[in-house]
């Protein structure tokens, strides 16, 4: 038996890839052969306190208070938080309820930008290599940094490892395997030096032996410009992965680079490892090396709705209506506009909303791509089985969760295991939006829970 | 702004979905059958073309006639009502007397689907069901097969008054499963392989059931693991009978090409609806389906198994869906 497993393990085990999964057309031929342009500053830039996961950040200045680009504005709200910094030099004129993107109104710090400053910054090194690992996790808070894939979670967070656990490998996630995009992929090539800089400052503070690089097979400018960049001798290591969704979930990105399941409920630092997107790696070694905190981010904004696809440095609180005007404005055909990747991003409301931290991308879809088919009872087929990456079984999350039978789901089926990453809804031929359904269900089974206790 | 915004959609994600709907599929099937049956339609003549019809007719105005008013496109729109009523037409004597046909469509979608809860809700393949019934209820009807002949002669038990068995005056002839179980008859292979032989309207021709299985597997619609289940394990199964004593037992070529085996493996165990969600269940499930077809050829005092191995199987799903849940990603087995 113990044979027997060994074997199928090998067998299924191909090279950089987990198991189920789908395969969505990427679309990135739009934007990925092309360079990473800068973003003309706005005039007013909309700061959300609370657009990472975690407590919100606390604004420090005032109305009327003259803040310089670079200069923090909003402090750690906790350990689970981080801070807020002006992205441009100018004047504070608001501070209350603002819309994001995902419609609700939530407290903001209101910038006017100064028309006549050069926004020019002065660069200030940090030495990194002299400063104790709670220093180190501290500079991170203190900069900023949340990861940059979408999720947003502050990234100082991951690096605050327990006693008793002790992190070998840094593995850094440019998979983006969600379709249309191409930030990762352009970062990864355009500013290998600084992946590599700023993976190196973490590995060291991290003690890790090291770096891994996983990346999909459809960038291969990004692995040959990685793999050109690395110095002989330097412990790091590019992974080429299979081309699927989701490749980049962190524990499906895990078990495609080191065959290693991260047991239920447990972090990727249970098994010695510790994840950062690229975009956040290179975030960490701007800071270090010029002093510059998390301010603006690279988007790709892109999809059959836009003119003019492009990759961009944003500065973050640009509205979203800028950010599509510079790319030529919106077709007639538009009809849904998405802030990150089409799979897991959000469908947004407002232009006028603003981009944040974790706003990987903006998309603008067109009935082709958005269009619902009609929803038919569940046949049964079996594709969402045969699809989703946790091997949970969607077909019954659906036919329970349409009963209410939601602490079943819980108990029998392990519905607090789902990622949403939505390959059950995606597979789907009688157009049931499972993962909808299953978001209902957790959020329902998370109040109960609060209720209880 | 000088440009008005769009309208802008609001839904939740994945925005992207993959292009094969149920509808797809249905339509999928169709063309799948469509050459076995013209091959059936062919051998057994106009007769075999106006029982076929009438079960779909039967099937779609059961349909018809219980789906909420509103819902009526919707409900027929995807197009299970006349796969339904086709797969049962194909399951039929050619020279069956319409009006029963069209009460096995009536029983078939009625009481094999609608009373379940419509699609997606029934345990048991909804054309067998409709088969089984008929088979029970009109048993001399439903084993009087005539030999194929010419195109345009229709037997006139066909055009049987209601409640009237009605005479067969075509040349009648036993099946090549009845000849093998009742006279040890052995039926040349490409007379099977073509569908010249007698039999249900469109199960005798292999190829062009393999063909259709073949074009279903390319598309993606069928789970290759259920016929590959059930005919490796019906061939190897009637391989041992056949080395244990030849004379007596049929072998596996036989026991492959005869009767409702290709039809009932590629095309009924196949539902999705009836048949296991997980990888480990449907081998379990064509498995057991092999098996158990073999037994009633051989053992049982049918000449054909299919369709009560089908329908056994099918009420063990539920069962063998429970039993068989992948272990999820990142936890034991059995950890709940």
């Amino acid at each position: 038996m113990n044979l027997f497993r060994q074997i199928s393990k090998s067998l299924s085990s191909s090279l950089g890839s987990f198991d189920h999964g789908v395969h969505p057309r990427h679309h990135k031929g739009q934007t990925e052969q092309l360079a990473i342009q800068r973003l003309p500053f706005g005039k007013r830039f909309v700061i959300p306190l609370g657009q990472h996961i975690g407590a919100p950040a606390k604004a420090i200045v005032q109305t009327g208070d003259a803040v310089k680009r670079g200069q923090m504005i909003a402090e750690p709200g906790g350990f689970v938080s981080v801070a807020l910094h002006s992205p441009v030099t100018g004047r504070v004129t608001a501070i209350g309820s603002e819309r994001y993107a995902d419609g609700t109104f939530q407290d903001a710090i209101v910038i006017e930008a100064d028309q006549y400053d050069t926004q020019q910054v002065d660069v200030n090194p940090i030495d990194w290599e002299s400063l104790s690992i709670e220093d180190f996790i501290g500079e991170v808070q203190k900069a900023g940094i949340v990861g940059m894939g979408g999720a947003a979670f502050p990234c100082h967070v991951k690096y605050a490892i327990p006693d008793g656990h002790n992190i070998r490998y840094l593995l850094i996630n440019g998979a983006e395997c969600e379709p249309y995009l191409t930030n990762d992929h352009r970062q990864m090539m355009e500013q290998t030096e600084e992946l590599l800089y700023g993976a190196e400052i973490v590995r060291q503070k991290l003690n890790a032996e090291e770096i891994v690089i996983g990346v999909e097979k459809n960038k291969p400018q990004a692995i040959k410009a990685l793999q050109d960049t690395i110095k002989p001798g330097q412990p790091v290591r590019v992974v080429p992965l299979e081309v699927k969704y989701p490749q980049g979930a962190e524990k499906m990105l895990i078990k495609s680079v080191f065959d290693v399941e991260v047991p239920a409920g447990k972090l990727p630092r249970d098994v010695e490892v510790a994840v950062n997107n690229v975009g956040t790696i290179i975030a960490i070694a701007e800071y270090f090396q010029t002093g510059k905190p998390l301010i603006e981010r690279v988007v790709t904004v892109s999809g059959p709705g836009v003119s003019y696809p492009a990759n961009l440095i944003v500065p973050l609180g640009t509205s979203i209506r800028e950010v599509l005007d510079f790319a030529g404005g919106l077709t007639e055909e538009t009809r849904q506009v998405v802030l990150g990747g089409p799979m897991m991003g959000e469908s947004i409301a407002d232009l006028d909303a603003p981009m944040m931290k974790g706003s990987s991308g903006v998309l603008a879809l067109t009935e082709n791509e958005t269009g619902r088919p009609q929803e038919y009872n569940c046949i049964r087929c079996g594709r969402c089985v045969e699809a989703c990456p946790y091997f949970l079984n969607p077909a019954r999350f659906a036919r329970l969760a349409k009963s209410r039978m939601y602490e079943e789901m819980a108990e029998s089926y392990n519905v607090m295991d789902c990622v949403e990453c939505g390959c059950c809804t995606y597979s789907c031929p009688s157009g049931i939006p499972i993962v909808q359904h299953i978001r209902t269900a957790k959020d329902h089974l998370r109040s109960m829970k609060g209720k209880v206790q | 702004m000088t440009q008005k915004d769009p309208k802008l959609l609001i839904q939740p994600g994945p925005q992207l979905r993959q292009q094969m709907t149920t509808p797809v599929v249905m339509r999928d099937v169709w063309y799948a059958l469509t050459p076995a049956t013209l091959a059936g339609v062919w051998f057994f003549g106009l007769g075999a073309l106006l029982v076929l019809l009438t079960c779909i007719a039967g099937a779609v105005l059961t349909e018809w006639y219980f789906a909420p008013e509103e819902k009526r496109g919707y409900f027929l729109g995807d197009g299970t009502a006349i796969l339904t009523g086709w797969l049962l037409g194909l399951t039929l004597p050619p020279a069956l007397p319409l009006w029963m046909a069209f009460i096995g469509g009536v029983v078939a979608v009625g009481i094999g689907k609608t009373m379940w809860g419509g699609m997606g809700a029934n345990i048991f393949n909804p054309a067998l069901v409709g088969r089984a019934f008929l088979l029970a209820t009109f048993p001399i009807a439903m084993t009087t097969w005539t030999a194929p002949g010419d195109f345009f002669t229709i037997p006139s038990s066909v055009f049987a008054l209601p409640l009237m068995q009605g005479v067969v005056d075509t040349v009648t002839q036993a099946s090549p499963l009845g000849l093998m179980k009742f006279e040890h008859i052995d039926t040349p292979f490409f007379d099977l392989l073509f569908g010249n032989t007698s039999g249900s309207l469109g199960e005798t021709s292999g190829l062009l059931l393999i063909l259709g299985g073949g074009y279903l597997w390319w598309r993606r619609d069928l789970d290759w693991r259920i016929p590959i289940g059930i005919l490796g394990t019906a061939m190897i199964f009637s391989l041992i009978l056949f080395i244990v004593d030849a004379d007596k037992y049929p072998g596996p070529i036989f026991t492959t090409f005869s009767g409702g085996m290709l039809l009932g493996a590629l095309f009924m165990a196949t539902d999705p609806v009836t048949s296991p969600l997980t990888k480990k269940g449907t081998w379990i499930f064509a498995i057991g389906i092999g098996i158990l077809v073999v037994l009633i050829r051989v053992f049982g005092g049918f000449p054909e198994g299919m369709m009560y191995a089908i329908l056994l199987m099918n009420a063990a799903t539920p069962l063998i869906d429970l039993y068989t849940q992948p272990r999820v990603f990142g936890r034991e087995l059995d950890s709940k």
